[in-house]
């Protein structure tokens, strides 16, 4: 099988990795460079679980090709926050019981980063819809929403 | 399992070299949003993939002598964040908010929406009804300007050969006047693949529609326009008989097919349904 060699800048660090022009981004975060918060859920875009920050955006990793993010910038959940610094988010599920399963949660933050980023005072509207591509099976919304709103004020502080 | 080159050409120039010299089964792809799960579904097993997302040039919306030019590399979220979509085209405004969701439309492209031609690609209703042109390029030869209408030729199959790209999408800007709306009936907001859609654009003169264009998703092998539907509004003032009348010759002009997500039947139910609300929605005078 062939194979590529790439670079991607992975929360702030250089990483390479051997590739194949077949796989996704969410495999190589996975699998060669240890990534294993984002999370492989349905693996064709319905779920957003592995939901990655690419050069700004949040996007699915699982459809997008490695390849395509040779020199480029990827933030997983732990580029945004870790156990020792959390993010205010991240903070914010916790305080508000957003998490149930926790599956969507890495997925969930990245979509509320990537808003917060443009947005430092998203509406419950807002907020919907920039996490409607992201699946959760257990709770509803309810908390997800009130933590993200109560992120973003942290967040400003 | 078979070996798959990649490359990512960084300019024409670049992409019709490798097209020529690789006389392999070529791909292009750009937002990979529809091609990875083609892919891993083996529905297409590609030898070499050319990745377009490098070509910069091709990312752009513009207006011009009343004439938008979109590139055919412009991501579904730039469309949705534009001041020229949705001042001058809203009904393609409303379709790029409604397709996928945001992660996908941070991905996914106009051209490659329409590239890979799904009878409910969410790009073509509107784009139908604003009767746009399809520009592509193969080689160096002149590339070649196709009407919507004229481009799609069945599911996942258009006119495209397999070395041409397509460059650009370009439209006339609607008449200050023309009213439109596009409404998608799918199973949630997010992430739905339309059930049937439709995009309509009227141009009213007092009571008389001077011009109507209708286009429907989901209902036909390929996205269509329904010309018996716009020559039977136009010259006419809309009443509730002649919606009557549109609804059936509605029934008539499509064929939609049983799937996991609708009965034909069905279909042809919802078809008539929702355009019996665009056009009374669109005769309302708002400016959707």
């Amino acid at each position: 099988m062939k194979t590529y060699l790439i670079e991607i800048k992975l929360n702030g660090e250089w990483q390479k990795a051997e590739v194949t022009a077949k796989e996704t981004l969410l495999e190589v975060l996975r699998n060669k460079l240890g990534a294993t918060e984002v999370k492989n859920g349905c693996g064709k875009g319905d779920c957003g679980s592995c939901a990655v920050i690419f050069n700004g955006k949040a996007v699915n990793s699982c459809l997008t090709l490695a390849l395509q993010a040779n020199g480029k910038e990827v933030t997983t959940l732990k580029g945004i926050g870790t156990e020792d610094r959390p993010h205010p988010l991240q903070k914010s599920f916790v305080q508000h019981g957003a998490i149930q399963c926790g599956f969507c949660t890495a997925g969930m933050i990245v979509s509320a980063k990537a808003l917060l980023d443009r947005n430092s005072k998203p509406s419950r509207d807002v907020i919907r819809e920039a996490i409607s591509g992201n699946l959760c099976r257990c709770t509803g919304y309810k908390k997800i929403i009130n933590a993200i709103q109560g992120g973003a004020l942290e967040s400003k502080l | 399992m078979n070996e798959i080159d990649y490359i990512t050409p960084k300019n024409l120039e670049e992409v019709f070299r490798a097209v020529e010299k690789k006389k392999r089964k070529i791909k292009f792809i750009a937002g990979c949003t529809n091609v990875i799960p083609y892919m891993r579904g083996e529905a297409i097993s590609p030898e070499l993939l050319i990745d377009l997302s490098s070509l910069e040039n091709l990312n752009y919306i513009r207006e011009e002598n009343g004439i938008i030019a979109i590139g055919a590399l412009t991501t579904i979220s730039k469309l949705t964040a534009s001041e020229i979509i949705r001042n001058q085209s809203p009904i393609l405004f409303s379709a790029a908010s409604l397709l996928g969701n945001p992660l996908t439309r941070n991905r996914a492209t106009i051209g490659g929406n329409l590239a890979d031609a799904s009878p409910a690609a969410d790009m073509a209703p509107p784009l139908l009804a604003l009767e746009a042109f399809v520009h592509t390029k193969r080689g160096e030869g002149e590339g070649r300007e196709i009407s919507l209408d004229k481009f799609f030729l069945g599911p996942n199959k258009t006119v495209l050969a397999e070395d041409e790209i397509i460059t650009h999408i370009t439209f006339s800007k609607p008449k200050d006047s023309a009213r439109g709306i596009y409404i998608k009936l799918g199973f949630r907001n997010s992430m739905a693949i339309s059930v049937v859609s439709i995009a309509l654009m009227i141009e009213m003169e007092g009571k008389v529609c001077q011009k109507a264009r209708v286009a429907l998703g989901a209902v036909s092998p390929t996205p269509i326009r329904v010309y018996r539907l716009e020559k039977n509004l136009e010259g006419k003032e809309i009443d509730q008989e002649i919606i009557q009348e549109c609804s059936v010759i509605l029934k008539e002009e499509i064929s939609p097919i049983s799937d996991i997500r609708a009965s034909a039947e069905y279909r042809k139910l919802a078809t008539s349904v929702l355009f019996k609300r665009a056009i009374q929605e669109v005769l309302k005078g708002e400016k959707t």
